[in-house]
């Protein structure tokens, strides 16, 4: 059926892929039908998705280096930005931030300008840069262009502080969803979510990673969109969500005006399960200052560019131009899913609040909502809960609670979707965080392997060697993430959002400036990486004490102030001391001209 | 001035005109959310929710195709293109 090499052939494979991802649907439909139950519906689509990326991790093995580090620098463009896409839509694109606008509304949606805006500047300032350097790894970036085991260092533990906060919260997603699909405890269920995500990415490496990411983004986007469009035309909004939402729109804040923000006491907060929230904030109405908005969107911007995870992705692609392509691909793949979050959000929402739909639960008896058959599924698993604070028996807008995780994964199922949408859902979210954490666990393996071992410790290593020793952290790192995972310290947008600031503080400028001021040195780019990074880390443990933090940068926001720092630091630093010598300029010179071998000879 | 040094300054020009571009959908408009959300705009939603949600991202994804092209012609213009890809 396939003849010739693997990626001439890659639009027919995912392709047929696809086809078969869709078959699988149908028969799961059928299934339903005849009456298999929504737990046997829930384990197949995980076990089947979760078993076809393990496969396509082992048929994608390898022993070379440059095949495990870089997927030997061959992906197509448009298969990369599926890739990216993939990587880059984690467990908090996917089940977190549709129930952050349903919580926060406008104020969360500056996420949505965050995540996608900052791939400008990776379009702009770094990716095509980075690839014409040829590194198999953004420390060694670092490394090479200022020189020095420290710097190369240095680059290491941001990256590694960044990612590992990223990746918990990815595991965690995985362990809710595998928790709640398979009907496990959660402690174990991230060992599961664990597991899986190491059968795509140990035998393979980026080769492997790559090509899971891609068969991820089918699944996650699939099962993204169809339950939007599905609940739209249920409910009657309109066939194509994204241009006719604009009443239902205008109707939940017209329902927010008739019932009001009630607040609730403390005394009554208390009684809620922890990390469940209700809706406090308009849907639509301008409800932030501007600087609450623009300061979190160009926090998420500036550690877009700084993330590692994602900046290696483009070190894949066979040419400096089709990096730049890429770029764009990425983006696009991911408006297709930031683009619905919202008009999830807003579905969810109406479904949920307004009296005139069947669904809507404000305003009836709490007998009667005790009673509603998703309503109890989701309060044992501890998502959601209600309770009559005023005593007037009748369910308010501030007595209903649910997690934030819900959002997503409860609506088809309120909104009276078959069950074998929920179990897409289900697919579609362990999807999208065991993408993310593939990638994120690979580059926090392949930066100490590569950068730390290979490059520091033991520079004469056989390939065999280094690629042992990068497996083995791999599931050191995953087993590590796995066990903080399980904790719950940070709820999962909480955790990704820390990680973004992190990676700004430390590596926005040093690889910005890497590339666009020839007069940055090793000494001012340590000096901005250390410096960035303990400033970040000493704001965020002052305002979690109590600090009341200054020029309104909160906890989400900590970044803007480490970056800063590291600015003027690594500015300050590179001027009072020598300016970098004639090979490291010409370095420089030649990594701006986009023809021609790699600056590293690759 | 060298070959590779104009190349250089066509590539900074484009990169503040792509990033001024990029300040004014994604910071710059922001600025006025409250008074834009006051009127209707594409699709009957108000403004500031409409870019929020579809707008400024659609921007982005055009403004990077349209930066990547430029940057490319201005390859070209330098005898800087790659060959044999995509």
């Amino acid at each position: 059926m396939i003849k010739g090499k693997f990626i001439d052939n890659l639009p027919k494979v995912y392709g047929i892929y696809t086809g078969g991802f869709i078959g699988f649907i149908i028969l799961m439909a059928i299934g339903e039908q005849m009456g298999m139950t929504a737990k046997a519906i829930g384990i197949a689509f995980v076990a089947f998705t979760i078993f076809i990326y393990a496969l396509i991790g082992y048929l994608s093995r390898t022993a070379q280096a440059d095949a495990y580090y870089v997927a030997g620098r061959q992906v197509p463009t448009v298969f990369n930005g599926m890739a990216t896409a993939a990587d880059w839509m984690s467990g908090a694109s996917f089940v977190a931030m549709a129930g952050g606008i349903y919580f926060k509304g406008y104020g969360y949606m500056a996420l949505l300008v965050g995540w996608t805006g900052g791939y400008i500047l990776v379009a702009t300032l770094l990716a095509p840069y980075l690839r014409k350097f040829g590194c198999y790894t953004v420390p060694d970036f670092i490394g090479t262009r200022y020189g020095g085991n420290l710097a190369r260092l240095l680059a290491v533990i941001v990256l590694t502080v960044a990612s590992f906060t990223y990746v918990t919260a990815q595991i965690n997603a995985t362990g809710t969803i595998a928790s709640v699909a398979l009907d496990i405890d959660f402690k174990y269920a991230v060992y599961v979510g664990l597991v899986s995500i190491l059968l795509c990415s140990m035998l393979g490496g980026m080769r492997a990673v790559t090509w899971t990411q891609v068969a991820q983004y089918i699944v996650l986007i699939i099962a993204y969109l169809l339950p939007i469009f599905w609940i739209s035309n249920k409910m009657g909004a309109g066939f194509f969500p994204h241009f006719m939402l604009a009443d239902e729109v205008a109707r939940i804040g017209e329902l927010e005006q008739q019932f009001g923000f009630v607040k609730n006491s403390a005394a009554d907060l208390a009684t809620v399960p922890k990390g469940l929230a209700g809706i406090t904030k308009a849907h639509s109405a301008v409800n932030a200052t501007p600087w609450a908005f623009i300061s979190l969107a160009l926090a998420m911007m500036m550690g877009t560019a700084s993330l590692p995870h994602v900046m290696m992705r483009y070190f894949t692609t066979p040419s400096v131009k089709a990096a730049r392509k890429s770029v764009g691909w990425s983006l696009f793949f991911i408006f297709l899913l930031y683009s619905s979050a919202p008009m999830l959000a807003t579905l969810s929402k109406l479904s949920l609040i307004d009296p005139s739909l069947s669904t809507g639960i404000i305003g009836k008896s709490f007998a009667e909502v005790q009673s509603i058959d998703w309503f109890q599924n989701w309060n044992q698993a501890n998502l959601m809960f209600i309770s009559d604070f005023n005593g007037n028996g009748t369910l308010e807008l501030n007595e209903f609670f649910m997690g934030g995780k819900a959002v997503v994964l409860a609506t088809p199922e309120i909104a009276g979707l078959p069950y074998v949408i929920s179990g897409l859902v289900a697919a579609g979210g362990m999807a999208a965080a065991m993408s993310t954490a593939d990638g994120l666990i690979l580059a926090i393996a392949n930066a100490i392997s590569h950068d730390v071992y290979y490059k520091m410790i033991d520079p004469k290593a056989e390939t065999a060697k280094r690629l042992l020793v990068a497996r083995a952290l791999l599931v050191i790192i995953g087993f590590a993430g796995a066990t903080i995972a399980a904790l719950e310290i940070q709820g999962i947008l909480g955790s990704v959002i820390w990680a973004f600031d992190f990676a700004m503080s430390g590596l926005f400028f040093p690889l910005v400036l890497g590339v666009w001021w020839k007069r940055a040195n090793r000494q001012g780019a340590i000096a901005g990486m250390a410096l960035g990074l303990a400033s970040s880390i000493w704001y965020l443990v002052w305002v979690r004490t109590g600090g009341s933090g200054f020029l309104g940068i909160t906890q989400l926001t900590f970044g803007i102030f480490g970056a800063a720092v590291s600015f003027v630091s690594m500015v300050v630093v590179s001027l009072m001391t020598q300016e970098p010598d004639k090979a490291t300029q010409k370095m420089v010179d030649e990594v701006r001209i986009p023809s021609g071998r790699t600056v590293t000879g690759k | 001035m060298s070959n590779a040094e104009k190349h250089w300054e066509k590539t900074r020009a484009l990169l503040f005109v792509t990033l001024a571009i990029w300040f004014v959908f994604s910071i710059g408009i922001f600025l006025f959310g409250a008074e834009m959300n006051e009127v209707t705009g594409p699709f009957g939603y108000p403004w500031t929710y409409w870019f929020t949600c579809q707008g400024s991202l659609g921007i982005f994804v055009i403004l990077i195709f349209w930066f990547a092209n430029r940057q490319e012609k201005i390859d070209e213009e330098f005898g800087f293109n790659e060959r044999g890809d995509d």
